[in-house]
């Protein structure tokens, strides 16, 4: 069914080269409306490139790219677009309230400045020029200025680096609630729980390729490994001596094991150890997924690919 | 399913004009605004040309009526150049290099609105610098002007900073980042030297006098001298090579803008 609706945003074969670099290598990338897709992967994957040429910064050498069906250096597409990138010293001078005015005027339709201001937490702020607020503040303010023209799809470059545990909770609660109004996102980060948190889908990239996309379920589901944590009394030895068990290790009376087969393990650790108390199986986290998947493409591409811009 | 949400992206993001020019609008008053608020970037750019005015004009001058209005109409050229070349130039280069540039291409700005704020943020800024150098004139160098010449003055500052914005651009794109006022003052001193800003013409050596024709900053001294009086010769040919360097430069500026961001 999801294949089946028109992209809001897409790349096809995208290649871009700067120089003897390549940073994307033939991308395909397809956000479908409404929701957050992931874009991960470490320094130099080609995560930033792939979102300036769907802003248009930039040309492709080969393929196509298209936001809302459109070039995207087409102002019509742009118009739909709210826009949070990872380094941008806005005019130091200028009040909060000032640059939400601003940026409301690029756009046909746009929120009421409270309206945006009080969405991004920033309404105490309006009054303040951008100079004087905290790195965290800025961020905030930086996030309003991207959804204050009602935009149908956000690009959100990193957006927590630099908040504080609290502030990023806000953050992400005004991302589902624009999710919620039907509002897509694309969204690059560093911060695999914040992936796990938001994401529909989660696409990752290595090397200017991309190398794995899919729910985050399914991307879990690509490490076979599974944690299973209990109190026992049993030695570190003897489960270690189980063919089932990849990983184990000792935290004071708590066990901690890795393993593919989770069930016959948990099934020998009941019959060994009939005191065994606080059972808890867990699948991989997106963390040890992410580790896996970029190590077997490094494997293999680190030969012939550089770090790219 | 596909062919009914392609009718949802047919109808495109239409902008009624009264929006696009208030956006226009809004990104010349923010450009204004934030300027006028930066005492690094505005005090320099006023004080330059005021204190040498004061100094050579009236402190230094003995009520000679004469060197008064003539300097006048040169501080008043050298005034009206500054806005253009660092209120461009040196904002340019350290936007290309903060990311804020960035931004803007990729947020629907209308495309020249950012551009277009700047020149009217120098154009605001070179009027100011030369209905200073006026107060200080009238005031307490007594340079007797008539409403007119005021007028005139006061429009060869708005208009006369274009030329240098279109350079200041030009380097804008040359240079990145905190690089771009140095280069800018390389430029800005030995023009304003050599085109007789600082100095009249006459006291300089003879070569100096003959190449310099070739400065943009002559002929808009040849504009403010008109203005207060002092230059009784035709002004067209000086309008033309001033658009004619405004326009090569700013051709110069958008190609390189275009290819490098």
């Amino acid at each position: 069914m999801h294949h089946l609706v028109d992209p809001i945003a897409c790349l096809k074969g995208a290649v871009k080269r700067y120089g003897q670099l390549t940073a994307l290598d033939g991308v395909d990338l397809h956000l479908r409306p409404g929701e957050l897709l992931a874009l991960l992967g470490p320094n130099g994957a080609g995560k930033t490139t792939a979102i300036d040429l769907l802003l248009g910064l930039i040309r492709a050498d080969a393929g196509a790219v298209e936001l809302f069906g459109q070039d995207p250096q087409q102002i019509g597409a742009r118009r739909r677009i709210g826009v949070m990138l990872q380094n941008a010293f806005l005019p130091p001078t200028l009040r909060v309230g000032e640059l939400l005015r601003l940026t409301a005027s690029y756009y046909p339709a746009p929120r009421a400045l409270a309206e945006s201001a009080e969405l991004a937490g920033v309404t105490d702020l309006l009054k303040r020029p951008y100079a004087k607020l905290s790195g965290g503040q800025q961020r905030r303010v930086q996030f309003a200025l991207a959804m204050c023209g009602r935009p149908e799809l956000l690009f959100l470059d990193e957006p927590t680096v630099g908040m504080d545990i609290e502030a990023r909770q806000k953050l992400w609660a005004a991302i589902r609630q624009l999710l919620a109004e039907g509002c897509s996102v694309l969204l690059t980060t560093h911060y695999l729980e914040e992936a796990e948190a938001l994401a529909d889908r989660v696409c990752v990239m290595s090397g200017g390729r991309k190398i794995h996309e899919g729910t985050v379920d399914e991307m879990r589901a690509r490490v076979a490994l599974k944690r299973i944590c209990c109190r026992s009394a049993l030695s570190v030895d003897m489960v270690r001596a189980w063919p089932e068990v990849s990983e184990v290790r000792r935290e004071s009376e708590r066990l901690h094991i890795a393993a593919v087969d989770a069930e016959t393990v948990v099934r020998r650790l009941l019959d060994a150890d009939t005191d065994l108390r606080e059972l808890e199986v867990q699948r991989a986290g997106l963390a040890e997924a992410f580790t896996e998947i970029t190590r077997g493409a490094n494997n293999v591409s680190s030969d012939n690919q550089r770090e790219a811009a | 399913m596909g062919s009914l949400l392609s009718v949802t992206f047919a109808p495109a993001v239409c902008m009624p004009p009264r929006r696009v020019l208030g956006a226009y609008l809004e990104e010349a008053r923010s450009e204004c605004l934030r300027y006028l608020r930066a005492p690094g970037f505005i005090l320099p750019m006023t004080l330059f040309s005021t204190v040498f005015y004061l100094m050579f004009g009236v402190v230094l001058n003995h009520g000679n009526p004469d060197a008064a209005r003539f300097l006048l109409g040169s501080y008043s050229a050298f005034g009206i150049i500054g806005p253009g070349l660092f209120g461009f130039g040196v904002s340019l280069a350290i936007e290309r290099d903060g990311g804020l540039l960035t931004l803007k291409r990729a947020l629907p700005m209308p495309a020249g609105a950012y551009l277009l704020g700047k020149m009217v943020m120098a154009m605001v800024a070179a009027t100011v610098v030369v209905a200073l150098l006026l107060l200080i004139g009238i005031s307490l160098a007594h340079v007797r002007l008539r409403p007119a010449q005021v007028l005139a003055l006061l429009a060869s500052g708005a208009f006369g900073v274009l030329p240098f914005c279109a350079l200041g651009m030009f380097v804008g794109t040359l240079i990145k980042g905190q690089g771009a006022p140095g280069l800018l003052n390389l430029i800005y001193l030995p023009m304003a030297f050599l085109s007789g800003l600082w100095l009249p013409l006459s006291m300089l050596p003879r070569v100096l006098q003959q190449i310099a024709p070739i400065w943009p900053s002559y002929h808009l001294n040849a504009l403010t001298q008109a203005a207060v009086g002092t230059n009784k010769g035709p002004l067209l040919g000086h309008v033309l090579v001033l658009l004619g360097f405004a326009v090569i430069f700013l051709l110069l500026a958008s190609r390189r803008l275009r290819r490098n961001g």
